[in-house]
């Protein structure tokens, strides 16, 4: 569990440029939550989950990892980051061995972990984000994107974290690797209990995924709660230049034209149910039009 | 990383910001000169008191001006304590092996006053100048030897785009080494060989980066019709102000200053 205390971080303090990146967030992570954080470019998410394992220290407040102050003066934060994996952004672009197979066992190495050891958690996350035996050798910079991604993805994965923080994965995926990506980190979270933390600026993105959405604005919470309650605030989204998924609006727009509809549908299926339950209404408002 | 603001355009309004790149350029190249001109108090006196005239103008604060002094500060000291114990004469102070000499002591302190002011001095220009300012200054300077078939704006060019990705790639070196860290890498290990082995994962990364970059750069230049320096116009022209003329007036009267307190034996 993480507990986040009235935490605050200013870049460039002290200078003309400083900018509260962070202001007074206050907030629980509870263990095998699957969390989506959702905000604008610069709303301050990428300063925020790289608090949490410690890589930025935050100009004020408290941030606990079970119940220990993670930015106290003896704290082992290396021990921490294998706790709290973090990917990156892009994170193909940490990729740097001959093979993947050794690219993956850096994190491992890392923990002080024998020769065996590493190679049987790299070979075991490897697996887990889909690839076969014959890919281990390769080099990575001779995969797909989406590939390299994963192989990224286990490089943490092989740590055996158990918090695993996504920092906008899918960005510039095509749909497919977005898909198995999300799958992925789905799957990774019910059955293995990871607790996922998704950055994501797409509500698309998250919506049929997580159980609680964050939502974050100039370095606060503007709401935080299960993806129906937040997307009935179309309004209060689309003030700081966020959207609902689709099909709120499509539900939403049926709702207008007087069509007795529930709009906190997810995902596109139980959207398309929902609209069938309807059919003879909707019938009933095509005649009259 | 971020600490290293040394001579990184502070963005204000002042004189020395509005003032032609080229005076600044030549300015500075002339205080340098100056600094290795003078050799007695009376001089360093007036060359500190050139260069804090300069720093009140530029309005950019002095703690910011300071701190990007940290990242030197390790050669300064190494070259006081180099001049102190090694200049031969009549001996101060003795202990162990070293002597100190009175030579020495004025040596140092005049060398380390000339650094000090040399480095602010330099600093100062680019504290004040953007880069593509300052490229731009040195294209129109070197203009005789395109004469010389010197391809005067093609080095300007790479010089302002060497410079445009210092910031980039520093940025580039933080993230990388950041991801890194979140896989457990150790950066704050005492052993010199296993920090040098630590620096592979950034270095591999971040050359794979630059040559990307590069060749994203390059690919845009050319779709943008980019055909090096053959008929090419600026859109801020570089002309001559009437404040550009006084500051030479000033600096010409510094120079001279100089010089003659060198010539009379001050």
């Amino acid at each position: 569990m993480i507990e986040v205390k009235d935490v605050c971080y200013t870049y460039e303090a002290g200078t003309a440029m400083a900018v509260n990146a962070i202001d007074h967030i206050t907030t629980t992570i509870p263990d095998g939550q699957f969390i989506g954080l959702i905000g604008h470019t610069g709303s301050g998410k990428s300063t925020f989950v790289q608090m949490l394992n410690g890589l930025i220290k935050c100009s004020s407040g408290q941030i606990l990892y079970n119940g220990e102050d993670i930015n106290a003066e003896n704290y082992n934060r290396r021990q921490l980051r294998s706790h709290v994996g973090l990917v990156f952004q892009y994170p193909e672009h940490q990729l740097f061995e001959t093979d993947i197979l050794t690219d993956v066992m850096f994190g491992p190495k890392n923990l002080g972990l024998s020769e065996e050891e590493c190679r049987s958690r790299a070979e075991q996350a490897l697996y887990a984000v889909g690839f076969k035996e014959r890919h281990f050798t390769q080099s990575p910079f001779d995969l797909s994107g989406g590939q390299k991604r994963r192989a990224a993805i286990a490089g943490v994965l092989a740590m055996k974290p158990e918090v695993l923080i996504l920092d906008e994965p899918t960005a510039g995926l095509d749909p497919m690797g977005r898909d198995s990506i999300l799958d992925l980190v789905s799957e990774l979270n019910r059955t293995r209990n990871i607790t996922i933390v998704l950055v994501s600026h797409s509500m698309e993105d998250v919506a049929r995924y997580v159980d609680r959405i964050m939502v974050m604005n100039d370095g606060h919470f503007i709401l935080d709660g299960p993806p129906t309650d937040i997307f009935v605030q179309v309004d209060k989204l689309e003030e700081v230049g966020l959207s609902a998924p689709e099909i709120t609006y499509v539900l939403r727009k049926l709702k207008a034209r007087g069509l007795d509809i529930d709009t906190n549908a997810l995902t596109y299926e139980e959207a398309a149910e929902e609209i069938l339950r309807h059919r003879s209404q909707l019938e009933a408002l095509r005649t009259r039009e | 990383m971020k600490e290293i603001t040394l001579g990184q355009y502070y963005q204000t309004d002042s004189v020395l910001h509005r003032l032609d790149p080229r005076v600044k350029l030549i300015g500075t190249f002339c205080y340098i000169i100056s600094l290795f001109i003078v050799n007695s108090w009376p001089g360093y006196v007036a060359a500190g008191i050139f260069l804090a005239v300069m720093i009140l103008l530029s309005h950019v604060p002095f703690s910011y001006i300071v701190r990007g002094m940290k990242a030197i500060a390790f050669i300064l000291t190494v070259t006081v304590l180099f001049n102190l114990f090694m200049t031969p004469g009549e001996p101060l102070v003795s202990f162990w092996k070293l002597t100190v000499t009175r030579e020495g002591l004025s040596f140092a302190v005049k060398m380390a006053v000339r650094l000090v002011f040399l480095i602010i001095g330099s600093s100062l220009m680019t504290l004040t100048t953007t880069p593509t300012q300052l490229t731009n200054a040195m294209e129109d300077l070197m203009k005789p030897l395109k004469k010389l078939h010197v391809p005067v704006h093609e080095i300007a060019m790479m010089m302002s785009i060497a410079l445009r990705f210092i910031p980039i790639l520093m940025e580039e070196t933080d993230k990388i080494q950041k991801a890194q860290m979140a896989r457990g890498a150790d950066f704050e290990s005492k052993s010199i060989i296993q920090r040098v082995k630590s620096m592979v994962p950034i270095l591999v990364p971040l050359f794979i980066s630059a040559f990307r970059r590069a060749n994203d750069l390059a690919m845009a230049m050319e779709a943008r019709c980019y055909h090096g320096g053959e008929g090419r116009t600026r859109m801020k022209p570089l002309i001559y102000q009437r404040r550009d003329r006084i500051a030479y007036g000033v600096l010409a009267a510094f120079f001279c200053l100089c010089l003659s307190l060198r010539l009379l034996k001050f």
